[in-house]
């Protein structure tokens, strides 16, 4: 019999520091199966968010770069506009892209910028230990809101698709999520989109993928799995919210 | 070539294209936005990129993405912008990236007012984003060296693979002169494969190139510091510029000064000769590396009995010129720092009311 499953070209041969449980890795290899299929790697440039992705550089196998804090899809439009012939993405997670890092995501949206986004969204800010987030749920529990989070002193939570989808510049804008099978094929194919729109220098294009952090919401994976889909995929609806004509 | 007579701004704007950069992101702000406005219709005539970026934060990210690339690529701003900017310069700095950094000094601190200044002179020199590193810093004194500031920058930039800052007062954007762009001055790009983002393909290579600050090891993040403050002392070895201005002969006093003020200086050096007192002057042109050694020798010449950093600041290039003497010679400050710069006749004033009580 052959080998059926491998691990994709455009990822490394490394252990991650991922946490047990934790999605990265999910969308991680996403990613590198689209760029393995697209035949891409030799012309695709990531960029790294600060938080837990930070060291996505060490995973891929492909040129990368490393932002501050936010600053991605800025850096993304510098390399696009110099490069067109390059294949760009922002890999970022919501503490980055949807608080310290909205200026730059709305504008890079609104330009039109030819690159593609690859947004986590797990609820909370990881690698600083579980600070609240923009996408915070209201009552959610995290370090910066000990007795959940006060809606009425921090506001709702942002859903960024629907945001960047008010946009009157086309683009292509889609919300998944990595909680199972069923979702996670959805995600690829929205994935693939994405990068293939890219390819065409048809659109800018973002992939929010719903996610977990077990570690920071203090749950098991499983539990952590089950409380995303009762929680946040109803705040969160999943599809394609924008499409270029 | 003949000499045309342009506008600082747009001098400037035009030096770059001369250099080979064909990337140019930038915000709009006073004293400067004429570069910006300039090469909006200058970049698509040589196939270039002209972006005008959401905030000045923005745009120094702007700058790194396409530094990291290996292109050549500049900005320009003024003061608030480029305290903005500084957040980005401290990365491509931490992450060892050639890219030329342009500012139109204005007045401060905070919005401080739009007329000429070199206030900024410690936010160049001395940091202005956070960590252990250092701009070269050059100090055009007016529209023709500014330039051939411009120009070198780029070859600068890249030598050392870090961000070069032009550090130009509002007046030298503002005013018009004769200028001429010296083909000589252009230099071809480096190669940057064994570094830069430029894709796998494009170089030929398997391996990637990761641009990055991020070193969490103690040890690395010290290799890396260490490497860059070996640079700097090359820096202080290899670029250090200045111009000597009547100081051949016996002097009674050393005026140390750069930019507009340094031609203020000049005229009134000029004047004073004709009066029969001579003054010497070291002018600056890199403000990092300092010419620490030719202001030293200067001004401890017997004949010196004073020495006077003439800034329009409140007295910033001073703390260099003193660390400069050693304790050989005592050194004041004379300027203005709010937009006003003397005329050659207060600064003529001012140096002969210090012989005077000397």
């Amino acid at each position: 019999m052959g080998k059926t499953f491998s691990r994709p070209e455009a990822l490394s041969d490394a252990h991650t520091h991922y946490c047990p449980g934790c999605t990265h890795g999910i969308a991680h290899r996403l990613v590198a199966e689209v760029i393995d299929e697209l035949g891409i790697r030799g012309r695709t440039v990531g960029i790294a968010p600060v938080g837990c992705a930070v060291l996505a550089y060490n995973y891929f196998s492909c040129d990368f770069q490393e932002a501050a804090h936010g600053r991605a899809p800025a850096m993304a439009t510098g390399m696009k506009r110099v490069r067109p012939d390059l294949m760009v993405f922002t890999y970022q997670g919501d503490g980055d892209l949807a608080s310290i890092g909205m200026g730059e995501i709305v504008h890079a949206a609104n330009r039109g910028e030819k690159f593609t986004t690859i947004f986590i969204n797990n609820a909370i800010y990881g690698m600083t230990g579980g600070q609240m987030a923009p996408t915070t749920m209201p009552g959610q529990r995290a370090t910066t809101a000990p007795t959940g989070r006060n809606v009425e002193e921090t506001g709702m939570p942002i859903r960024m698709c629907e945001l960047l989808s008010s946009l009157a510049t086309p683009g292509y804008i889609a919300r998944q999520a990595l909680l199972k099978p069923q979702y996670i094929n959805k995600a690829k194919k929205a994935i693939k989109q994405a990068f293939e729109y890219q390819m065409a220098h048809k659109c800018f294009s973002f992939v929010e993928l719903v996610s977990t952090c077990p570690t920071n919401w203090g749950m098991t994976p499983l539990n952590a799995l089950k409380w995303a889909e009762d929680t946040l995929i109803p705040y969160y609806p999943l599809g394609e919210f924008k499409k270029p004509e | 070539m003949a000499k045309v007579l342009m506008k600082g701004n747009e001098a400037i704007g035009e030096a770059a294209i001369r250099a080979g950069c064909l990337n140019y992101f930038a915000y709009p702000i006073t004293p400067q936005s004429e570069v910006a406005e300039y090469l909006a219709k200058r970049m698509p005539e040589v196939n270039g990129v002209f972006l005008q970026g959401e905030s000045e934060v923005a745009v120094g990210y702007m700058i790194f993405g396409a530094a990291a690339c290996g292109e050549r690529v500049m900005t320009t701003s003024s003061s608030p912008g480029v305290s903005l900017m500084s957040e980005a310069i401290s990365y491509i700095a931490g992450a060892r990236c050639p890219a030329v950094f342009v500012n139109i000094v204005r007045g401060g601190p905070g919005l401080g007012g739009i007329l000429p200044s070199q206030g900024d002179y410690f936010q160049a020199t001395k940091g202005g984003g956070h960590g252990d590193y250092h701009l070269l810093v050059l100090a055009p004194d007016g529209v023709q060296e500014a330039v051939e500031m411009t120009m070198m920058a780029f070859p600068l930039a890249e030598k050392y693979r870090g961000p070069v800052m032009i550090m130009g007062d509002g007046l030298i954007g503002q005013m018009m002169e004769p200028v001429e762009f010296p083909e000589n001055l252009y230099v071809p790009p480096s190669n940057k494969d064994d570094w830069a983002t430029t894709g796998m393909d494009k170089r030929g290579s398997t391996k990637k190139n990761i641009v990055k600050s991020l070193y969490l090891d103690p040890k690395v993040l010290n290799q890396n510091n260490l490497t860059l403050k070996a640079q700097y002392e090359q820096m202080k070895r290899e670029e250090i510029r200045f111009e000597a201005y009547n100081t051949d002969g016996d002097y009674q006093a050393l005026i140390v000064s750069y930019g507009t003020m340094s031609r203020v200086c000049k005229t009134a050096i000029d004047n004073m000769k004709e009066q029969g007192l001579e003054i010497g002057m070291i002018r600056p042109k890199t403000l990092f590396p300092f010419p620490e050694k030719a202001i030293h020798d200067a001004a401890i010449k017997p004949s010196c009995k004073r020495v006077i950093s003439i800034e329009m600041s409140m007295g910033q290039m001073i703390e260099d010129v003193e660390r400069s003497l050693k304790g050989k010679r005592e050194v004041t400050w004379f300027g203005q720092c709010g937009g006003d710069i003397y005329t050659p006749e207060e600064v003529a004033e001012h140096v002969v009311s210090l012989l005077k009580n000397n």
